[in-house]
């Protein structure tokens, strides 16, 4: 065990963690628009924008995260029209590819979850509502969206950790995110036992924050 | 289509021998996975707390860092660890470890974590009059274990077994970083010569869509099989 080079690689990896919990939290705020807006195209009774959702979910669920990145930042550079589009300025960035990659990860896992939950509403929730004279619209904003929220907060819980863990696949794309920086420290050390101490720590203090946070909320929004 | 041609012309072959070795390092990760479940899922159970704080220990871990860390940990660390093990035998020659062994390693062990919650699970939602009844019947331990619990298990584990064979088939595409020739890292190459990335990267997709579909169809059947009676 080499405790100093733990000491002295715990700063660097410690801001590493900052550029994770950054692309964590803009890909899930992003996500969830993503996730609320295919969830609601799944329960569209249009059979073609039902299938259109169902598809966009299927696709990212059922390929690697890695896979996705490497088409967004290596694959989309290559098509020549994008390259004069005011898009190129987002695509050349490996920083914004992987955010690109990450929302729509988490939208494709998040529209499950929210559709999931909105279809285990009971009907006599929003009977109740529309017979108590109550527009369509405010009983899916009032009544719809806050119970769906409530549904599935254990589950979207899960998706938050696995996406934290995601991010980690930044450091494939040149971005010195906590693994990357790890990556780094071991390649230059040959310490990994050390490291992986380290950066695990790191990542599993997040995991804890994340999972205590989610159960409080979940505390909150039950009906007890 | 030129591209993926079978022979020297195209990377059609190229790509098929990594599809069967994406196949090849997912179920050897599933059984090495399975062997861990196998281990931590009674000590999950046991009354014993440390035997607990073990096993828990190793599914929070496992669970709660990156996959990419857990294969960086044994890239780098396997061959030191493996040396140093042959090294108390007296063996002290450079011991080179294959990256399909690491890489089925790593993946088998996140997989364990997730396979030993799933199989932890099972047990716990069987219903307590089973064991009772077992007891009451005379049978032995084994004879309980085997022909009484572990049919239970296996039924009620199938569903939630199939979302760890996707995750642990998907996660097979991080073993690229090691250099073993799958899916991914055949991509990586193809494209790297052909400067068609778009091209290999949407076919490596392509692939692993097809494997997850064709592995749910299979899994499904498997789950008509052991619902029989229910």
């Amino acid at each position: 065990m080499d405790l100093e080079l733990m000491i002295s690689s715990f700063p660097k990896l410690l801001s590493a963690a900052v550029i994770t919990l950054k692309l964590l939290s803009v890909s899930l705020i992003i996500g969830l628009f993503i996730g609320l807006l295919f969830a609601i195209l799944r329960l569209n009774k249009n059979v073609l924008i039902n299938k259109f959702a169902y598809g966009y979910s299927y696709v990212f669920r059922g390929t690697p995260l890695l896979v996705q990145i490497f088409i967004i930042y290596f694959g989309l550079g290559q098509i020549e029209y994008l390259r004069t589009t005011f898009l190129w300025v987002v695509l050349k960035e490996p920083y914004w590819c992987a955010i690109i990659a990450f929302s729509l990860n988490t939208g494709a896992y998040t529209s499950e979850i929210l559709r999931s939950a909105f279809q285990t509403i009971k009907p006599g929730i929003i009977e109740a509502g529309k017979s108590l004279g109550i527009s369509s619209k405010i009983v899916f904003y009032k009544i719809q969206i806050p119970i769906a929220i409530r549904q599935s907060l254990p589950a979207y819980g899960n998706e938050i950790i696995l996406m934290m863990k995601g991010t980690s696949l930044a450091s494939t794309v040149t971005l010195m995110d906590l693994t990357g920086v790890a990556k780094y420290i071991i390649s230059t050390t040959f310490k990994p036992i050390e490291v992986f101490i380290v950066a695990g720590g790191i990542y599993l203090f997040m995991t804890f924050i994340i999972h205590n946070v989610i159960k409080f909320l979940e505390k909150k929004y039950s009906f007890n | 289509m030129e591209l993926l041609a079978f022979g020297d012309t195209g990377w059609g072959d190229e790509l098929f021998y990594a599809t069967l070795m994406t196949i090849a390092v997912s179920i050897t990760a599933m059984i090495i996975g399975f062997s861990f479940a196998a281990i931590f899922t009674p000590l999950k159970l046991s009354n014993n707390k440390l035997l607990n704080f073990v096993a828990n220990s190793y599914t929070t871990v496992i669970r709660g860092v990156p996959e990419l860390l857990v294969i960086y940990l044994f890239f780098f660390g396997g061959t030191g660890a493996v040396m140093y093990v042959a090294s108390i035998f007296g063996y002290n020659e450079y011991i080179e470890i294959n990256a399909f062994i690491t890489g089925a390693f790593a993946i088998g062990i996140i997989s364990g974590a997730y396979s030993t919650e799933v199989f932890r699970g099972a047990v716990q939602s069987i219903d307590k009059g089973q064991f009772e009844a077992a007891k009451v019947l005379g049978l032995s331990k084994l004879t309980q274990f085997f022909k009484i619990i572990l049919p239970q298990v296996l039924r009620l584990a199938i569903p939630n077994l199939s979302n760890v064979w996707q995750i642990t088939l998907k996660d097979t595409s991080l073993i690229s970083v090691t250099g073993l020739v799958e899916i991914m890292r055949q991509s990586y190459i193809a494209a790297g010569s052909t400067r068609d990335p778009l091209f290999f990267y949407s076919f490596a997709a392509v692939l692993y869509l097809l494997l997850t579909y064709f592995s749910m169809k299979l899994i499904n059947r498997l789950e008509i099989k052991y619902s029989k009676g229910y």
